[in-house]
């Protein structure tokens, strides 16, 4: 399994055609408190870039792209009851949904875990 | 925060205390402000049960002074401000010359001026609207040089009164003796202090003007105390929402009249019975409830926030009013949002529909506040 990040602060774990995607640790804490978090419909059809999920704190509401596209096999209906989830492991048990890659060309646009931390750590 | 003017923010006098205890920094009203420390849920639950201190200092202190200051004032405000005791406090709001509400704000009789506190975003057109709807002889002092902190919080009284403040004369009241909307002139130490019994949260607590160059001592002496925390902005905003105090700028601005704003309160009667303030004709033709629409509290069926910005839509979906304040509450753990709808569905009560990213949600009107205000009032007789 590879993982993959973008600047706009997602996580994206590749197996095979399967991705699961997330915010990292570092959108968690800035967005603080999350209250809810909406996520797409099973079946959905992604592109790169497109509105994905909304993660609402106390005070904003935050839109998190689709880092790549696909088709939306899987969400997370534990955010549903405990969005702090989000929170308590932005990287692991708050992961948001997960879709069938139909270009995986498209995870060259992505950093690795290295370059995302030189990224965060620039910011 | 989009609209944030490019030119350079300033900073509080407390710029370098914030930063030092890991605030986050945001423009707001022109100004770079603490938004949260710990983070907006524990800062606003402390306050609901401790106190809280916030830096307030982007408000704009103005001190109107000369014959007849109060007479000459309520030309532009609706309040009852010649009526106004001596160490009393009035909330009213700032008129256009058609009624529309350009500012709320804080007015206090010291005695021997006027003592106004209006918004931060607002202040610089305040002071000029002022200047020139005033006459000559009154004099418009803008006090930038005072810092302002807000404790908040039903363990307010308790923090202050171990800073042993005393009043500027010895047989005047202690700060604890204050009820709501009181006000006076205290000394601590050597520091000339300004406090009132009032605030933007609900809950008891107290606004002090401190001279800027003492401002840090005195926010380091209250959050030393076990009560007292700092608080950013985004509680602040919580906070105000749940206790159903509007915001200008989002729930009410120069476009809507008082009664629109569900302002009546602060239309004093006496005044309008003389109905000689600025806009005084159109504002009083909807008084009380002759308003087309209304601002309203809603609550929000399920757990999505609805937030500023959202139409409200009726069964067709066309607009008939708009959210402008939303957010989940941190007291009650569910979403509350304030609107206007239509005079004809502002009853408690009533259902409403919320489009939010072309999503239906359904909400229901509610009485405010949201959660019950905590003054620290003055027994009736």
């Amino acid at each position: 399994m590879s993982r993959y990040f973008t600047d706009e602060h997602e996580w994206v774990d590749v197996e095979g055609e399967t991705a699961t995607v997330g915010i990292t640790d570092y959108a968690q804490e800035q967005l603080g408190d999350i209250v809810f978090v909406e996520t797409p419909e099973v079946g959905a059809e992604l592109g790169q870039g497109d509105d994905a999920a909304v993660v609402e704190s106390v005070k904003a509401a935050s839109d998190v792209y689709a880092a790549v596209s696909g088709t939306v096999i899987e969400v997370n209906e534990a955010l549903e009851d405990e969005p702090a989830l989000v929170n308590n492991s932005a990287e692991e048990d708050g992961w948001f949904f997960r879709l069938t890659l139909s270009d995986t060309d498209e995870l060259g646009d992505l950093m690795d875990e290295k370059a995302y931390k030189a990224f965060v750590a620039d910011l | 925060m989009s609209n944030d003017r490019t030119e350079a923010l300033k900073a509080l006098p407390l710029d370098s205390w914030h930063r030092s205890l890991g605030a986050r920094m945001v423009p707001f009203a022109g100004y770079e402000m603490p938004v949260q420390y710990e983070g907006v849920m524990a800062e606003h639950l402390w306050t609901r049960e401790n106190a809280g201190l916030f830096d307030v200092s982007h408000m704009g202190q103005v001190q109107l002074s000369g014959d007849g200051v109060a007479d000459t004032l309520e030309a532009i405000v609706p309040g009852n401000i010649s009526a106004l005791g001596v160490g009393k406090i009035r909330y009213t709001l700032l008129l256009a010359q058609d009624g529309g509400i350009l500012d709320d704000l804080m007015v206090t009789n010291t005695g021997r001026n006027l003592y106004l506190v209006v918004n931060g975003a607002t202040k610089h057109d305040d002071i000029a609207y002022m200047r020139a709807q005033l006459p000559d002889h009154i004099t418009l002092d803008h006090l930038e040089d005072a810092a302002l902190l807000a404790l908040q919080g039903p363990k307010a009284a308790a923090a202050l009164i171990k800073l042993e403040i005393s009043p500027m004369q010895p047989d005047w009241p202690v700060p604890a003796d204050l009820y709501f909307m009181e006000a006076g002139p205290f000394m601590w130490g050597d520091i000339p202090l300004g406090i009132s019994r009032s605030g933007y949260t609900g809950e008891d607590g107290y606004e002090i003007s401190v001279p800027a160059e003492h401002a840090e001592k005195l926010a380091e002496a209250l959050c030393a105390l076990d009560e007292v925390k700092p608080i950013g902005l985004g509680a602040r905003d919580s906070l105000r929402l749940e206790a159903g105090l509007p915001l200008y700028g989002h729930d009410m601005d120069a476009d809507v009249l008082p009664v629109e704003a569900n302002l009546n309160f602060a239309l004093s009667k006496a005044r309008r019975e003389e109905g000689n303030f600025a806009g005084s004709e159109r504002v009083l033709a909807q008084y009380p409830t002759k308003a087309d629409k209304k601002r309203i509290g809603l609550f929000v069926n399920g757990r999505q926030p609805i937030r500023e910005g959202a139409n409200v839509v009726d069964a067709d979906g066309n607009i008939i009013g708009a959210v402008t304040s939303g957010g989940f509450s941190p007291t009650l753990q569910k979403p509350i949002a304030m609107a206007y709808v239509p005079m004809a569905m502002a009853e408690t009560g009533t259902e409403i529909i919320v489009e939010q990213r072309g999503k239906p949600i359904a909400c229901t009107v509610a009485d405010m506040p949201f959660v019950p205000h905590n003054y620290h009032r003055k027994p009736k007789l």
